[in-house]
């Protein structure tokens, strides 16, 4: 992205003034750097969106923002529904509620070297991955509404994992309002066997060693010390959500035209958020919603199981659960006077600050852990939310490390084979049923998640308290 | 990622364009053509009518577990008939890579080009 279209606030902050169809401006968080990387098609989806009916305050574009399907993703963006503010089922994504989840295991580097190959066989056995695959669980029509319903809560009643699990998840592991009437049979048909699927592409499983703590205080409180082994689960709704977006998307075209909305892209389709559509498409994310959170729960509970034979020592407990592609209903202030907005972050995470009343008790004095997923290759980060981030960005901040390359480059660049050898040389044991799909997803063909992870703490989007480096890594 | 199907009418360009999909997750050299699947869409316009067709093609896979290697399309106005031919997905041989999550409206474009080919594309979610 050329600077020249950009006006300078800070180090880390750069403006795009409202003009033509923008209601607002655009405020990229990034260094230089990261903005002379990202692509030009960057700005432009920004911008349309900052043209959106009832946008508050700006677009805000993530240090890890790229070239997304309408929003750019690394998009925030809050709609007031009392201004026409809409809902876009574009600005959430095809993935609904793609998160991360990061375990504490209770265990050292030391417990893992010694059984590192044996672990890498055994969660590749234990945890389903990649296309086509299916997970253990097969929910008839019942099963799956109430599935859809109490999301992560559900996966607890039913045995897989504790309630001390769901204080550590947003909204407490059970998304409200979710509404399975707005499902249609399509997505519930795609997700009667993969509950408990990992997925393919970027998501993955990863055992992690904490290598440097930044700040000691809240690593404290989170539970976090160096030299100890986490474990870090990033998925989503699986085929339910992609079901659920494809279908509202096209709705939202011919919704968008009724109510004469100008949409520059149709990739940005939308509704109002009072609008019969619009309240139909929030009932159905919900439930992926819930969906991808009652996924990441079994998941938790297929780990806990594959370490307990192996490592009976180990202690699973959940760190945090964050969703990265999501449209929440959320209190902030606007201009002195607090709101109810529905804020979509397509790409990035949630991350409350301090003193924030939905918080769970343990967090609400340090702020919500901001969980970061690097690359097979390279680190992960955990942040806490910051008091700024809450006015910066209406508490968000960034998601991973990006693409810089598309997956046909990186095919083109590297070989699976390669990748998995030269990774190992490093300590790094990569399990995956494809090669091609470890070459699109090679180290390099992603940008500098530590360049990212500098920018979102010095923009004050949130505060380092951790670095995790990757052991073994279970690719879909 | 974007996909491109070429062909001398509009429908060799669909089904082009859904080879050229199931490229994106396999090899189609690997995908045996043992099964069929009936597939019908309807939508107002070519470009839609596209879209409507390789995302029906991502459910059948998703739901049938299947992966596809040949089509046969018979379009009239705007509904298209299908048949797809394909198998089960087998990890060890297909060695699938990664899962399509849509066809979106990103390039969409369903055109004849300069010299009459027709051209049926647009950017896949993976």
């Amino acid at each position: 992205m050329e600077l020249k279209n950009l006006k300078k606030q800070s180090d880390y902050q750069w403006l795009i003034k409202p003009t033509g169809k923008m209601r607002v401006p655009v405020i990229i968080y990034a260094d230089e750097s990261l903005i002379r990387e990202m692509d030009e098609k960057v700005r432009e989806q920004a911008v349309n969106v900052a043209g959106l009916p009832g946008i508050v305050n700006a677009c805000y574009v993530m240090p890890d923002a790229h070239w997304g399907y309408g929003f750019p993703i690394g998009g925030v963006a809050a709609f007031d529904p009392n201004e026409g503010g809409v809902v876009s089922a574009g600005g959430v994504g095809f993935d609904i509620s793609c998160g991360v989840r990061t375990l504490l295991t209770g265990l050292t580097i030391e417990d893992i070297e010694p059984v590192k190959n044996n672990l890498a066989e055994i969660l590749v056995r234990k945890i389903p991955a990649g296309v086509g695959s299916t997970g253990k669980l097969l929910l008839n029509q019942n099963e799956m509404d109430e599935m859809l319903v109490g999301g992560a809560l559900w996966a607890v009643e039913r045995g897989y994992g504790n309630s001390e699990d769901l204080k550590r998840i947003e909204e407490k592991g059970c998304a409200a309002g979710a509404n399975p009437q707005y499902v249609s049979n399509e997505a519930k048909k795609r997700q009667r066997d993969e509950v408990g699927t990992l997925g393919s592409g970027n998501h993955y499983l990863e055992v992690q060693h904490i290598t440097e703590i930044f700040d000691g205080k809240i690593a404290q409180t989170y539970g976090l010390q160096k030299g100890q082994i986490t474990i870090s689960i990033h998925c989503g709704s699986r085929g339910l959500g992609h079901q659920i977006a494809t279908e509202y998307q096209k709705k939202m075209v011919t919704t968008a035209k009724e109510k004469g909305i100008e949409l520059a892209d149709r990739e940005l389709a939308c509704a109002p958020i009072n609008s019969a559509i619009g309240k139909q498409y929030l009932g159905a994310m919900r439930a992926a919603i819930n969906c991808a959170l009652a996924n990441r729960q079994v998941l938790t509970d297929l780990v806990r199981k594959a370490l307990s034979s192996l490592l009976p020592k180990a202690e699973i407990k959940l760190l945090y659960d964050v969703s990265h592609n999501t449209c929440k209903e959320e209190t902030h202030t606007v201009n002195g006077k607090q709101k109810r907005l529905f804020v979509h972050r397509k790409g990035a995470t949630r991350a409350f600050g301090p003193g924030e009343p939905t918080l769970a008790d343990e967090f609400r004095d340090i702020g919500q852990p901001v969980l970061i997923g690097g690359t097979m290759g390279t680190a992960s980060y955990i942040l806490a939310g910051t008091a700024e981030c809450m006015s910066l960005s209406f508490g968000s901040s960034c998601h991973g490390a990006g693409r810089s390359m598309s997956r046909s480059q990186a095919t083109k660049r590297w070989h699976g084979k390669d990748v998995v050898k030269n990774l190992a040389q490093q300590g790094i044991l990569i399990r995956s049923p494809s090669l091609r799909g470890v070459a699109e997803e090679a180290p390099g063909a992603y940008k500098d998640v530590n360049a990212v992870v500098e920018a979102a703490h010095n923009a004050n989007l949130s505060r380092k308290v951790a670095k995790l480096m990757p052991l073994v890594c279970i690719k879909g | 990622m974007g996909i491109r199907g070429k062909g001398l009418t509009k429908e060799q360009a669909f089904e082009q364009a859904a080879l050229a999909l199931t490229s994106v997750i396999t090899s189609i050299d690997k995908v045996e053509p043992e099964q069929k699947v009936a597939i019908t869409c309807q939508a107002i316009d070519d470009e839609l009518l596209l879209l409507d067709w390789l995302n029906t093609l991502l459910y059948e896979m998703d739901t049938r577990k299947m992966l596809f290697s040949s089509f046969e399309i018979h379009l009239d106005k705007n509904t298209l008939n299908a048949v797809a031919w394909g198998q089960r997905i087998d990890i060890q041989k297909h060695q699938p890579t990664v899962e399509v999550k849509a066809a979106t409206y990103m390039e969409l474009s369903v055109r004849q080009d300069e010299s009459g080919t027709w051209i049926a594309q647009c950017v896949v979610d993976v």
